[in-house]
């Protein structure tokens, strides 16, 4: 995977550019070998967590390749038995202790610098540039399934995500149920849904291809099998496939939701045209009135197996 | 009558569970029958059950802290075996539910009842030794917090046979937790089990902040204190400050569930965040309180056997409150996650990194302590050693970790496993077990055997590597934490690598066992008759193996850092000679504490099944106790100078160790309340 290291740097002030530049790229070049655990990112959101993550894990290095040989080394060398050691019981010294300090705390500071931009700029929150307008999707973890509303498009899907290629996707997600993390690591990080609650995350795909998503946070027990399939398809096809959906979707109305939000798991893909506009917000508000909400009624255990 | 308690709750259909509770019904029976034959349950109440002495005391904690971790490694590799199991259409040997349990009790169990009572245990026998003072400041206190600990692992271990057991994880979050989505009593096991042994932990925090402020010995100021006590102040203060948010967070948890209230529900006004900041305001700083004392012990060990004094002694001072200051200052990166902004999110993450000067500083300052030292490689010192370049590794993927963009890849997965375990096994555990080793033969009065131990160290060691080394590739690969059962084939190999290192780490603990039994069976051959058997530091090693009831027949003055080796410098003897003896006065022997102890057990069992009048009957009996122990004024006892003069001449020409018996008690007459 070759995405431009660090697409901003001209951008930065001195003397940011110079760290950035100067002394982490060449870093992070050498660590490129992290390719080897295979992480298939298939988006730039996804790609540059992981480049930062070999980022930090070279400056780690820095620390943790001295400590392993001073183990080893100093160990060995000083061994009790050892007639040919200097054997100084006293021995301390203030100028090395300094540099202990001093050490550790430049790598943390050069962590710090790039934590405070790379927070910012991977904000999941933040759209993504693009001359394309964003695709709107509504997020609703279920147990033990996902829910997908497509409100532009009028159209909704059950444990399917399909999504264009190259149009920047923005999710906004909420549980209808115990609080779930929505993850689909070949695109990008993942983000908590909590009932009555919206969160948001932009995430966008480069390559067309079948990947995969699953929620993280244990959610009782259909929580092994609450996966979903991501279709990143070409422009072309994406609308295919939300014609065939309107063509051959049922119905989804509130009453065809309550039935949907029953428990289940192994639920197979499942499509509907959206009789109901603002579904996403009928079930966010459930929970924020001062009303009895559905979350109250215990929930029963279908066999997961 | 019995609120929800049925005979249903035993879950006879689950072949598994059962089998658990058959044998641990077995050993229970064979140590009641072990004990009732060799006529040992008077000795056993009046000299272990109501002592206050905290070397007892100690040792009472860490036996306890060694059974809870046998059942939470008995969880872990049924977890490792299933998941090894688990693809595709294989469903596993466990039950989907029975699985969630199992997690959830590792968790619980290796944090609440393995981990802290070891630590707690430690501190316990180590701390007056090293402060040069006869008891903590609160010594039925003391007594109050083993027992109520203990109640609360015993909970834990009931729900394996009466009900079952939290599915909700180690950290119950709601709304998962609440009522609604997990009506069964296991959450309320989970509640009660940590509320109780919460409540021991402040407990113990305020005694040894208290004990180490107003009992040290004449001359130790602060700047001279061993590093042990100094992480053990550490540790105290954070326990008196973090654990009251765990009990506010569970105990707002009981109310949702008990009252029908709503701090953490879906709707009506609850909000799930506000459990996740309270519990990970006790959560974080809990690590620390875990892993410092560990620090501490390895400071001791790394001086003691490189012959040469701590490096930057002042330094690792500085580190240790840094990292307690500050660890009050990280919780959010539990949950970067969560949709904070971009400011708040690299805020804590930057927050957590500053965590890692400190820690890196400690690093490097154990390792300039064994530079031009004389190394010895015993048992403890191998630990260190284990210890430091995999605590390197783990750190760095903490820091990885830290960065709030990475975290959203790896949050929840088990990359984050494979972290803390890295952390807390060569970090806590193994720094435990050093110190277990290491201070063995103060206690015992006999060192243990080193060939097993050496044996238990490499399967530890490799062990660890094995079972925790590929859930870092897992994590990478995507796979979230807590998976009874997954699809991808790819994971298979990679799990059954960390079963493989489960089951070395198991022969790690059978070498931890034969080392006890071949050790007390060589006793005499491995006695330490001079109280100093590794050629020790600090003043622990003072006083003779294992110590008198009263520690110190002369309470010593310090005049420098590493006390007892610039007595032994100066050629000081302790105590010095000729000397004048004079009259010690110690803390009676109480039941009180064992039976409040007791009564909260009947209190949390009664609230988990809603048996309202017991619980009320239980509350009442603890304060009526707690009423009565106030007015009894007679609570403690003479021994006069002529017998601290007889016990200490005995010390200076030792009899034969064999005969000794395995801590001296011959002082301490009994009392009940």
């Amino acid at each position: 995977m070759s995405y431009p290291m660090i697409d901003k740097v001209t951008r930065c002030t001195f003397p940011r550019a110079w760290l950035l530049s100067g002394v982490l790229m060449p870093l992070a070049n050498t660590v490129q070998a992290g390719d080897w655990l295979d992480l298939q990112h298939q988006g730039p959101i996804s790609a540059r967590e992981d480049q930062l993550l070999m980022l930090t894990l070279g400056l780690m290095l820095i620390v943790v390749v001295p400590v392993l040989a001073m183990t080893f080394g100093f160990a060995w060398r000083y061994r009790a038995n050892n007639p040919r050691a200097t054997y100084e019981p006293e021995w301390n010294s203030n100028r090395v202790d300094l540099l202990v300090w001093a050490v550790p705390s430049l790598i943390v500071a050069l962590l710090a610098v790039l934590t405070w931009t790379y927070t910012h700029r991977l904000n999941p929150y933040s759209p993504i540039e693009s001359p394309l307008k964003p695709l709107k999707v509504q997020v609703v973890a279920l147990d033990w399934k996902w829910l997908f509303i497509y409100p532009e498009l009028g159209i909704a899907s059950v444990n399917e995500l399909a999504l264009p290629t190259h149009r920047p996707i923005r999710f906004d997600l909420t549980s209808d149920t115990v609080m779930n993390s929505f993850f689909i690591p070949q695109l990008g990080g993942q983000i908590y849904a909590m009932a009555g609650m919206r969160t948001e995350l932009h995430l966008i795909a480069d390559k067309p291809g079948t990947y995969f998503g699953e929620n993280t946070q244990y959610s009782g027990r259909g929580f092994p099998f609450q996966h979903f399939r991501v279709e990143a398809l070409p422009e072309q096809s994406f609308d295919t496939w939300v014609e065939k959906v309107k063509q051959h979707g049922a119905e989804l109305n509130w009453t065809a939701y309550q039935r949907l939000h029953k428990p289940s798991v192994r639920v197979p893909p499942s499509f509907y045209t959206l009789a109901e506009s603002a579904l996403f917000k009928r079930i966010l508000s459930q929970y924020t009135a001062m009303h009895p909400a559905p979350g109250s009624t215990p929930r029963s255990h279908p066999d997961v197996r | 009558m019995f609120g929800k308690l049925s005979l249903q709750a035993i879950p006879y259909n689950n072949p598994i569970v059962m089998g658990a509770v058959a044998l641990m019904v077995i050993c229970a029976l064979t140590i009641f029958w072990i004990i009732t034959r060799q006529h040992k349950w008077g000795y056993l109440w009046r000299h272990w059950l109501t002592s206050v002495d905290h070397k007892k005391i100690g040792i009472m904690y860490i036996i306890l802290a060694l059974v809870m971790l046998l059942r939470g490694f008995s969880d872990a590799i049924m977890m490792r075996i299933q998941q090894a199991m688990a693809v595709g259409a294989d469903p596993g040997y466990l039950p989907p539910d029975h699985f969630d349990q199992i997690f959830s009790a590792h968790g619980t169990i290796m944090i609440f009842f393995m981990a802290m009572p070891f630590l707690t245990g430690l501190i316990n026998i180590v701390v007056p030794l090293q402060i040069g003072t006869r008891d903590v400041a609160f010594p039925f206190l003391n007594s109050v917090s083993l027992w109520l600990t203990a109640s609360g692992a015993m909970l834990v271990m009931l729900s394996l046979a009466i009900g079952q057991f939290s599915t909700a994880g180690w950290t119950a979050y709601p709304p998962y937790a609440e009522l609604s989505y997990n009506p069964s009593v296991g959450v309320d096991y989970w509640i009660w089990a940590v509320q109780i042994s919460g409540i021991g932990s402040t407990l113990t925090g305020i005694n040894f902040l208290v004990t180490i402020i107003k009992n040290r010995a004449p001359g130790m100021t602060l700047m001279r204190m061993p590093l042990f006590t100094w992480t053990a102040l550490c540790v105290s203060i954070l326990m008196i400050l973090a654990f009251p948010g765990l009990t506010v967070a569970s105990g707002l948890l009981a109310l949702d569930r008990y009252l029908d209230m709503h701090f953490f529900t879906n709707g009506e006004g609850g909000n799930m965040m506000n459990y996740a900041n309270l519990f990970w305001i006790w959560g974080h700083p809990e690590v620390y309180i875990l892993i410092l004392p560990a620090f501490g012990i390895f400071s001791e060990v790394v001086a003691t056997f490189s012959s040469k004094r701590l490096f930057g002694y002042h330094s690792l001072v500085w580190a240790t409150m840094a990292i307690a200051l500050l660890s009050f200052t990280v919780w959010l990166h539990h949950f970067f996650t969560m949709g904070a902004g971009a400011n708040v999110n690299a805020a804590f993450g930057i927050a957590t990194m500053l965590i890692a000067i400190p820690t890196g500083v400690k690093l490097f300052d154990w390792l300039l302590t064994l530079f031009r030292g004389r190394i010895r490689f015993t048992t403890p010192m191998l630990f260190t050693l284990g210890f430091i370049p995999s605590f390197a590794i783990g750190g760095a993927a903490g820091v990885l970790l830290a960065v709030p963009p990475v975290d959203f890849m790896m949050h929840n997965s088990e990359f984050l496993v494979a972290h803390f375990h890295n952390m807390l096994i060569p970090g806590a555990l193994f720094g435990f077990l050093a110190g277990y080793m290491y201070w063995f033969p103060k206690t015992f009065g006999f060192r243990l055997d080193e060939r097993w131990g050496r044996r238990a160290f490499w399967s530890w060691l490799i062990g660890f590597q094995l079972a925790f080394l590929p859930l870092y590739a897992l994590g990478l690969m995507g796979m979230p934490r807590r998976m009874e059962h997954y699809g991808n084939p790819d994971w298979q190999p990679w799990l059954i690598v960390a079963a493989i290192g489960a089951a070395v780490i198991l022969f790690g603990i059978v070498c931890l066992i034969v080392q006890l039994i071949v050790s007390i069976r060589r006793r005499e051959a491995l006695a330490d008759t001079s109280g100093d058997p590794w050629d020790g530091r600090t003043l622990e090693w003072a006083t003779r193996s294992p110590p008198a009831a009263y520690n110190f027949a002369v309470i010593p003055e310090v005049t420098s850092i590493d006390a007892f080796w610039a007595m032994k410098r100066e050629g000081h003897t302790m105590p010095p000679e000729p000397v004048h003896y004079s009259d010690i006065w110690m803390p009676k022997n109480t039941g009180a504490g064992f039976y409040l102890g007791g009564l909260s057990f009947i209190l949390g069992f009664a609230l988990i099944w809603h048996i309202f009048w017991m619980a009320a009957l239980a509350l009442l009996g603890m304060i009526g106790i707690v009423i009565a122990r106030s007015f009894d004024d007679d609570t403690e006892y003479k021994i006069p100078a002529a017998e601290v003069a007889r016990i200490e001449r005995r010390r200076l020409s030792p009899q034969s160790p064999g005969t000794r018996p395995l801590a001296n008690d011959s002082t301490q007459p009994a009392t009940e309340v």
